[in-house]
């Protein structure tokens, strides 16, 4: 250090290695890049939706079908709300597979390897959200259109408004995709494949049982609320204008927002935990 | 170069990891080394940020890592051999991580190919063996062509010939220029390929200190000498002032001399002599007794005390060798 200085100037002491590789800046797109390589090269990807378009066409179809064989009398609504048959098996392959986009990092240690290469643990995270949620988003967009077309040219029922194919095609695409996110983010917080898948599926399904055996009169109001506020029921309100079962509740699109809000609350809190957590 | 300060690693009440400071310096190996559960893989995750240090610092390159966008430019980890998702391919697993630091795709399979994994570069990471699962997670860690690599106990469970494989990469990735730490709890590993040695126990730094300097510091040699006429050898060499020591079963040891003054010594007094033998003790002598206060799983029973190890283990040792700790052995 106390050397004199060279006369000619001499460029800075490379010590170590020099990559041939070039440094360019990696960003929000790489990690896309990188979660779509993930998410297309495993196959419980392929399994989960593969399952989900299967069952929503073959519930969606043989509803209608058997609606149709009835005589086709659907009351007042179009044949659009029997697409709701096919949705509830498919929320719970939407489910399995949020979960398993984050959690099954834990379960290989994977994740280790994800966020050496990432330090940005958002930028993991967004990334992964948005590659699931298109993903999920575009499959279920292109099957319920196609189920709705065909139970509407199956059935002969009132012909459904334009509100009514909105709410019943990319409604419930984005239904579908919002539950998938919240599956994701219990992943993150829980860890744990078979833990958070359970915690996921309770929350589908246990409000409506319980709700199912509320006989005493004291209970009411907790039966009415689990019935109208439960998932499912969330699902069934989507397709209709007015509160499915009682003369309050959600109905039409608030029952997609009541949904982002929870996930929002959701997606929050994973990025709270893992970006303080240890790995 | 690594450099922590401080660092430091509490959960509850137990310290993990206390206060360690030292530097990894470029172009050559660094030796970490620590007996099992000292907080050696506690410091590498806390290293890459994946564990959050109580307190003090670590910097790569004088960066934090996570103010590193493309890390794997400069720095490659092997934490286990198993952090890969064994549903995908070997290439996917590292396609993946190629694409989030923009590191072209062509990489994938030059890292492939130089950990002679380009046979099964399709084929799911979960039916890959032990040694293959190994390659791989040294393939993710060249996978940026990085400065700095490290490398958690990389031979742990690997055959003879995939340990001499990793002894060699190593060597081959330091004369580069390459800043490599690598872990281990085997004294005699290290002394085959490290150069520099950091020695850590119960969390606390042991000693920072070139692999050289720890030889001679830590390795003795003395000459073993056995005799059926043991009374009057024991004479002789006192009279000669040499001390003996004896170390059981009739033998003696002499330290500071050799084998020919100890060997022309006898035949000028007519001794009978059953063994004269040069010794050195092991390094793993010297790494056991540096760390037996702070080994943290001590077994019970007549398996012996850590702490007083006996004088030479019966079985093969390099250091009993006389070509010293330079030698290969495999």
């Amino acid at each position: 250090m106390t050397a004199p200085l060279p006369p000619a100037p001499t460029p800075p002491p490379s010590y170590g290695y020099v990559s041939p590789i070039p440094v360019r800046r990696a960003h929000l797109g790489d990690a896309l890049a990188s979660e779509w390589t993930k998410i297309r090269s495993v196959r419980s990807t392929v399994w989960t939706l593969g399952t989900m378009v299967v069952l929503m066409l073959l519930i969606g179809l043989g509803v209608a079908a058997i609606a149709s064989g009835q005589g086709g009398n659907m009351g007042e609504e179009s044949a659009l709300p029997l697409g709701f048959f096919g949705m509830l098996p498919a929320s719970i392959c939407v489910i399995t597979l949020g979960v398993l986009t984050i959690s099954s990092e834990y379960g290989t240690g994977m994740i280790r390897t994800t966020l050496t290469a990432c330090p940005s643990r958002s930028r993991v995270l967004t990334a992964k959200a948005v590659v699931f949620f298109l993903l999920v988003f575009t499959v279920t967009l292109i099957v319920s259109f196609a189920v709705a077309t065909a139970q509407v040219a199956m059935v002969e029922a009132a012909e459904p408004t334009a509100a009514e194919w909105a709410r019943a095609t990319v409604g419930t695409a984005l239904f579908l995709a919002v539950l998938g996110l919240l599956s994701m983010a219990i992943g993150a917080l829980v860890r744990h494949s078979a833990g958070a898948i359970t915690v996921m599926i309770g929350l589908l399904l246990l409000p409506l049982v319980a709700a199912l055996f509320m006989f005493a009169p004291a209970l009411k109001g907790l039966q009415e609320a689990l019935f109208t506020y439960s998932l499912p029921s969330q699902m069934i309100a989507l397709y209709s204008d007015r509160p499915p079962f009682t003369e309050s509740g959600p109905a039409g699109w608030e029952a997609l927002f009541i949904l982002v809000g929870v996930a929002v609350v959701g997606v929050g809190g994973a990025y709270a935990l893992l970006n303080n957590r240890d790995v | 170069m690594i450099e922590l300060e401080g660092l430091t690693k509490r959960y509850g009440t137990k310290t993990a990891v206390d206060h360690l400071s030292f530097q990894v310096r470029p172009g050559m190996i660094t030796g970490f080394l620590g007996p099992n559960g000292a907080g050696k893989s506690t410091t590498m995750r806390m290293m890459l940020d994946l564990d959050n240090p109580t307190s003090g610092t670590v910097r790569i390159d004088g960066r934090h890592y996570r103010e590193l966008d493309e890390p794997l430019k400069y720095i490659g980890a092997l934490l286990d051999a198993k952090a890969m998702h064994g549903g995908r391919s070997a290439y996917n697993n590292l396609l993946c991580l190629a694409q989030s630091n923009r590191i072209p795709e062509r990489r994938v399979g030059e890292v492939l190919d130089l950990v002679g994994l380009t046979a099964v570069a399709r084929k799911k990471s979960k039916g890959f063996s032990l040694g293959m699962g190994q390659r791989l997670g040294i393939a993710s860690a060249l996978l940026g062509d990085p400065e700095i690599l490290m490398f958690d106990e990389p031979v742990n469970g690997l055959d003879p010939e995939g340990i001499h494989w990793i002894r060699n990469l190593m060597k081959a990735l330091a004369s580069e220029g390459r800043t490599i730490f690598v872990s281990s709890h085997l004294m005699s590993e290290m002394a085959l390929t490290a150069d520099h040695l950091i020695v850590i126990g119960q969390g606390k730094l042991l000693a920072d200190t070139s692999m050289a300097d720890f030889i001679r510091q830590n390795s003795r040699s003395f000459v073993r000498l056995r005799s059926p006429q043991r009374e009057r050898l024991l004479d002789v060499l006192h009279e000669n002032g040499f001390v003996a020591v004896e170390s059981g079963n009739g033998t003696l040891e002499i330290d500071g001399t050799t084998t020919e003054a100890l060997g022309e010594l006898a035949a000028a007094h007519q001794l009978v002599l059953h063994e004269l033998s040069a010794q050195q003790a092991s390094l793993e002598e010297a790494f056991m007794q540096m760390t037996a206060g702070a080994v943290e799983y001590h077994a019970h029973g007549g398996a012996g005390d850590p702490g007083a190890p006996p004088a030479a283990p019966p079985g093969p040792q390099w250091g009993a060798r006389a070509g010293g700790p330079t030698t290969e052995e495999l």
